[in-house]
């Protein structure tokens, strides 16, 4: 058996494990794969060649460079904390990093993050200068009432007042890219009761209190 | 190495559905065979991010360039576009070409929708003069509808609608229990529109197969077909419902042809596999029979020839279709295979449109596990048949519908319409509005048939474009009729009257105007034709048997073939024309006519 087969069996054998063991599933592990050594296949181990449109999917990595300054992520951390905020229920989003995530999608060398990376640079621009002229002080010290009157003027582009359209879609994209950030995460699949991606014995029908929710049953 | 084996029986140019069909077959009767795949190996037992959660990847796992359909989709190389192998469309035309470089081809990462074409389907110019009819018939096919089923997996039921076939008893797999949207769906569907709500017909093993009863069914009196194949079906494990397909499958438990088909075609000790090999063109003799066929070698980027008594190609419709324009000779000038000038002629895609819904219903749902199969559990075949014969309608075929929503692992863009919907919702609220909405949202997706026609069609490109290999490349040329316009727009019409009927808001635009409507050519992904069968050599590219009627020993068993692109999605088809075919060969090289 060669290395790879060893490891598709321990991969295969810790889902089990952790599905409770279906038998189902003990039994077809049982059997090792048919061998897929292929005729001259090219690439010692012919596995992927790790390039972008051919990337390790099993153990992803990003291939570009971070851009963004600490100050920069510092605004952003700020920013993803007011609109994804902790409470009772789960971490706010600037804790999970989800301005490190906006640092990595504004990096990405793929042309709508490219156009993103402006409207962000000038989003963080247009905070710092707003926060001096309205309250004479650098937008990471401000309190919370001066917060929610930037957000406020901001946070619905088609509310906006003359000369705070171009911030209000600034926010609108860092709260998408904060959701995004959020949600992928275990705390943010947890915090709205995703509760699937584990392996199961067997699918059964949807449980009597979700068919009443909907008048089903 | 693989040619230092001498005398193949049969060269496969590819190992998709298709190529992966053939050579199992072909392989477990004794055949020696080669098979060529331009793209890299592949071993879905190790390569596949079965657990992995989209924040591990980069971006959140959405769609780039480099990864068209997302991070973890099972494309190597490719998608939209193919890395220095290019492809033209005519000025009008935007066709949208799909391709992957790796065994097995796009079976890693298909939808594993598998509806069979009924007996209208192969009837069609008989039924309402359009087209063309196949020519077989349903009956012809069902055989090998059901050996199909049986040996790749297939889960779903029989209801007995029009032109929608039961299989066999016992073919099926149990179709697993809706989740509370499609249940939502299917009683409001019944309760106001009339529109029947079935089991969905997935490749996907929702328990295990029989291994003790299959492989002596179909292969009797064949112990290395019986050997291999219990083999086969003993490795692969049920679905325990979680991860979607589309990134493959490393327990097995859906089809793709590098799990289910090419893994029992190695272990006859019958086939080779030469990867990374473009196949340029078909070679012949002074006979005009196929000798075997030249393809680069993409690592030492050498032009070689590998031999063989019978060629098939199974490289896709459109790149089959190009291999045999490609094909040029002077006994064949217009390529091999092209006598009816037909090569390349009546391409079909399948026609789509969308439009996506918010359900209030399904709001504050109760938590509870709603993956599944990752794919449909339930669908509405076409119900509209006899009102179509009547007149009644303004486009001649039929479609179904695909549908999707619930609960499932969130993603980039599970709350892409949460900002407009809570008029700029931030902070606490968000998160309250977040979790309210969660689920709520649904899809709904029309695959409708397309009518074949004289201006869709590919040619090699007569401005004399090559890909990075050299190899002259294809260039489109399309125009929808009406009966695809219209069709596009009465299928978002009735997903408005769906999603309505559920008490629900549509949040995508409903077009009036059918073009607005319609996916682009190629987009579905279900490209067939360019080689169609039919009995008169004059107007048909192969026979019956995907046999070309101008060189006996050479094959198409792909989508080329298809004469019809019934709603029903291709891929089940293609694998069971092509099982047909190979029984064909097997009989023919048996009696000596091939050779």
């Amino acid at each position: 058996m060669s290395y790879s087969q060893r490891l598709a069996r321990r991969e295969v054998l810790k889902i089990v494990a952790s599905a409770a063991a279906a038998p189902g599933l003990m039994a077809g592990c049982a059997s090792a794969p048919a061998d897929l050594a292929v005729a001259d296949s090219g690439r010692s181990g012919a596995g992927p060649a790790g390039t972008p449109t051919d990337p390790v999917l099993v153990n992803p990595v990003i291939p570009w460079e971070l851009t963004l300054s600490d100050t920069q992520l510092a605004t952003l951390g700020v920013l993803c904390g007011l609109i994804i905020p902790a409470d009772e229920k789960s971490p706010g989003a600037d804790e999970l990093g989800a301005q490190h995530f906006i640092d990595e999608w504004v990096s990405a060398p793929y042309n709508p993050m490219r156009q993103d990376r402006e409207l962000v640079l000038a989003g963080i621009g247009w905070l710092h200068d707003e926060s001096a002229r309205r309250f004479g002080s650098d937008f990471g010290e401000l309190d919370q009432a001066q917060y929610a009157a930037i957000c406020d003027d901001i946070c619905h582009e088609p509310d906006a007042q003359p000369g705070f359209e171009q911030a209000a879609r600034f926010f609108d994209r860092i709260r998408a890219l904060t959701m995004m950030a959020f949600y992928t995460t275990r705390q943010g699949r947890a915090d709205l009761g995703y509760v699937g991606n584990v392996p199961l014995s067997q699918w059964d029908p949807p449980p009597i209190e979700a068919l009443r929710h909907v008048g089903l049953d | 190495m693989a040619e230092s084996r001498p005398g193949y029986d049969v060269i496969v140019v590819g190992s998709g559905a298709a190529g992966g069909m053939s050579a199992f077959i072909l392989a477990v009767h004794g055949i020696r065979v080669l098979m060529l795949e331009a793209g890299r190996n592949y071993d879905p037992t190790t390569e596949t991010p079965m657990f992995h959660t989209p924040e591990q990847a980069p971006l959140r796992g959405v769609s780039t360039p480099d990864k068209p359909f997302g991070f973890y989709d099972a494309t190597v190389d490719g998608g939209w576009q193919v890395p220095g192998e290019p492809y033209a469309s005519a000025e009008g035309t935007d066709f949208l070409w799909w391709r992957s470089r790796m065994l097995g081809g796009r079976t890693n990462h298909w939808g594993r929708i598998s509806l069979r074409m009924g007996p209208y389907d192969f009837k069609p110019r008989s039924r309402d003069g359009l087209g063309f009819d196949w020519p077989m018939d349903y009956d012809d096919l069902a055989p090998y509808y059901d050996k199909t089923e049986a040996l790749i997996g297939v889960y779903g039921s029989n209801e007995g609608l029009e032109n929608t076939p039961n299989s066999s008893p016992g073919v099926l797999l149990p179709a697993p229990a809706p989740r509370v949207h499609e249940m939502l769906t299917r009683k409001a569907c019944q309760d106001h529109l009339d529109i029947p709500v079935i089991p969905a017909h997935l490749a996907i093993l929702s328990q295990r197969q029989d291994a003790a009863r299959w492989p002596a069914r179909l292969f009797p009196g064949n112990p290395l077909a019986q050997r291999v194949l219990r083999d086969s079906m003993n490795s692969r494990a049920a679905c325990f419902w979680a991860t979607p397909c589309g990134r493959g499958c490393s327990i097995k438990a859906n089809f793709q042809s590098t799990t289910v088909l090419i893994p029992p075609a190695l272990a006859t000790g019958n086939l080779d596999i030469r990867t990374d090999a473009m196949v340029r063109e078909v070679t012949t003799d002074a006979r005009g029979r196929a000798t075997g066929v030249h393809y680069v070698d993409k690592r030492s980027g050498e032009d070689r020839h590998a031999k063989a008594g019978l060629v098939i190609l199974a490289a896709s419709a459109c790149e089959s279709a190009r291999i045999l324009l490609n094909s040029r000779s002077n006994r064949y000038p217009d390529g091999v295979a092209n006598g009816s000038g037909l090569v390349g002629r009546y391409v079909m895609d399948t026609v789509g449109a969308w439009t996506g819904g918010r359900i209030p219903a399904l709001e504050n749902m109760p938590p509870h596990n709603q993956d599944g199969a990752s794919g449909m559990h339930l669908y509405m075949p076409w119900w509209l048949y006899q009102e179509q014969a009547r007149g009644q309608l303004d486009f001649a075929r039929g479609y179904h519908i695909e549908f999707g929503g619930g609960r499932g692992m969130p993603d980039a863009w599970t709350f892409g319409g949460l900002a407009k919907h809570t008029r700029g919702a931030y902070g606490r609220r968000l998160k309250e509005e977040a979790r309210r909405y969660y689920g709520t949202g649904m899809g709904f997706a029309g695959r409708g048939e397309m009518i074949p026609n004289e201006d869709c069609y590919c040619e090699i490109d007569p401005d004399g474009k090559v890909d990075r290999w050299g190899i002259p490349t294809l260039k489109f040329h399309w125009k929808w009729s009406e009966h695809e316009l219209n069709q596009a727009r009465h299928m978002q019409h009735t997903f408005r009257d769906i999603i309505e009927a559920m008490g629900g808001t549509v949040t995508t635009t409903v077009h009036d105007n059918g073009a607005d409507a319609i996916a682009k050519p190629g987009e579905i992904i279900h490209e067939v034709g360019g080689a169609i069968m039919g009995k008169d050599p004059e107007r048909s590219v192969v026979n019956q048997f995907c046999q070309s009627h101008q060189v006996p020993n050479l094959f198409v068993t792909d989508g080329a073939c298809f004469v019809s692109n019934a709603d029903k999605n291709p891929t089940l088809s293609i694998m069971a024309i092509a099982w047909r075919a190979c029984d064909y060969i097997l009989d023919r090289m048996n009696t000596g006519e091939l050779t």
